[in-house]
């Protein structure tokens, strides 16, 4: 699972109201190089929350990203390249998401979330 | 009831010309929806609207229902190489059996996705709205006792409840909630699920629509139905059109 998918992941469990964003517990990470690609990252940094996805690269060990983004940073390749890596490249393979309301633990197996909620959470 | 594959049906589908996705099945569960008619249907109505769906560029792809992944494998490859890494493709099922197989064929065929274990798009919602450019679903249609839906295992990927709608009712919301302003949603249906009244209570919340694709089922007794389903913006003559009627 790449962080931009984890960007995109909210807590469903009936009655959260602050289920973004998921906390990550890393247990395996796996980076996997793509093609890198300007236009489809200016469009994606319109539409990626910035904070949850510093937060959840560090949680990764990628401490690259600047803590704010300013209009003009989609001008420098550096910043595009760094961001690229976070948001496409990391890979939760193992691990879990955690509700930061309720501490409930999604898993995470061969780089899927298990998004499933149990009877009572429904 | 459950919904049989025909080999002759893919044989005719090999033959022909236009059909670029050739998906090779990597993987199988007994548990999983195989490819079948249905999904055959929709590939080739998003093959036959290859053109449109090159223009329209879309960023962000969503599949709910991925089943064994041959539908959105086809959709990457139909959008083609060309935008390589320019769209951001991404898979649900509620089966998890499904969404392992749909990883395997994903990555045989080179193409990054990512795919969540949920219901129809539940934890997507909030954060996916309003950013999904297409939508392709094939809904568990057909008509079954409502017990069945959402069953463990295969049963889900087939049982649609009282007239294959209680699927389909649930993700027609969730489809308006998280396309974008010039979002499409390709599904499929069956005459039984009435796809014309779909399309009406879709129109009264700004949709077009449009018959991508028909045949008939195995059976005759009815038929399939590749739909699309678009934001009226795209039509901006509908829309006119529309509102001096009302």
């Amino acid at each position: 699972m790449r962080l931009l998918t984890h960007n995109m992941l909210s807590s469903n469990i009936k009655g959260v109201t602050n289920g973004f964003p998921l906390a990550l517990e890393v247990t395996k990470l796996v980076t996997k190089p793509v093609d890198f690609n300007p236009d489809f990252l200016k469009n994606m940094l319109l539409k990626v929350e910035w904070k949850a996805l510093v937060e959840a690269s560090r949680a990764m060990g990628y401490a690259e990203l600047p803590e704010q983004t300013e209009p003009s940073m989609v001008e420098s390749e550096e910043f595009l390249r760094k961001f690229h890596h976070a948001l496409l490249e990391l890979h939760l393979e193992e691990g879990s998401l955690v509700c930061p309301q309720t501490g409930r633990k999604f898993p995470v197996c061969k780089g899927i979330p298990n998004m499933l909620l149990h009877e009572d959470e429904v | 009831m459950s919904r049989h594959s025909s080999l002759e049906f893919r044989e005719d589908i090999r033959k022909m010309p236009y059909r670029t996705a050739q998906i090779r099945l990597v993987a199988s569960h007994p548990e999983v929806y195989e490819p079948c008619d249905d999904s055959f249907l929709l590939v080739d109505a998003l093959l036959s609207d290859q053109a449109n769906l090159l223009h329209h560029q879309p960023r962000v792809c969503v599949e709910v229902g991925c089943g064994s992944g041959y539908v959105i494998t086809s959709l990457a490859l139909i959008l083609g190489k060309q935008e390589s890494g320019g769209v951001y493709y991404m898979a649900t099922d509620i089966n998890p059996h499904a969404v392992s197989v749909a990883r395997e064929t994903l990555n045989a065929h080179g193409i990054d996705a990512d795919l969540v274990i949920t219901d129809v798009a539940s934890g997507l919602d909030k954060r996916l709205e309003k950013l999904v450019d297409v939508m392709v679903v094939n809904p568990p249609y057909v008509p079954t006792p409502e017990e069945e839906v959402g069953c463990d295992g295969i049963t889900a990927s087939w049982a649609g409840g009282e007239d294959g709608r209680s699927v389909i009712d649930k993700i027609l919301p969730v489809a308006d909630k998280l396309l974008s302003d010039r979002g499409w949603l390709y599904m499929v249906t069956l005459t039984a699920n009435n796809p014309s009244e779909i399309c009406l209570q879709m129109r009264r919340k700004g949709y077009a629509s449009r018959i991508v694709l028909q045949r008939s089922t195995e059976d005759g007794q009815g038929s399939m139905i590749g739909s699309l389903l678009s934001q009226f913006p795209r039509f901006p003559f509908l829309t006119h059109g529309d509102s001096k009627k009302n």
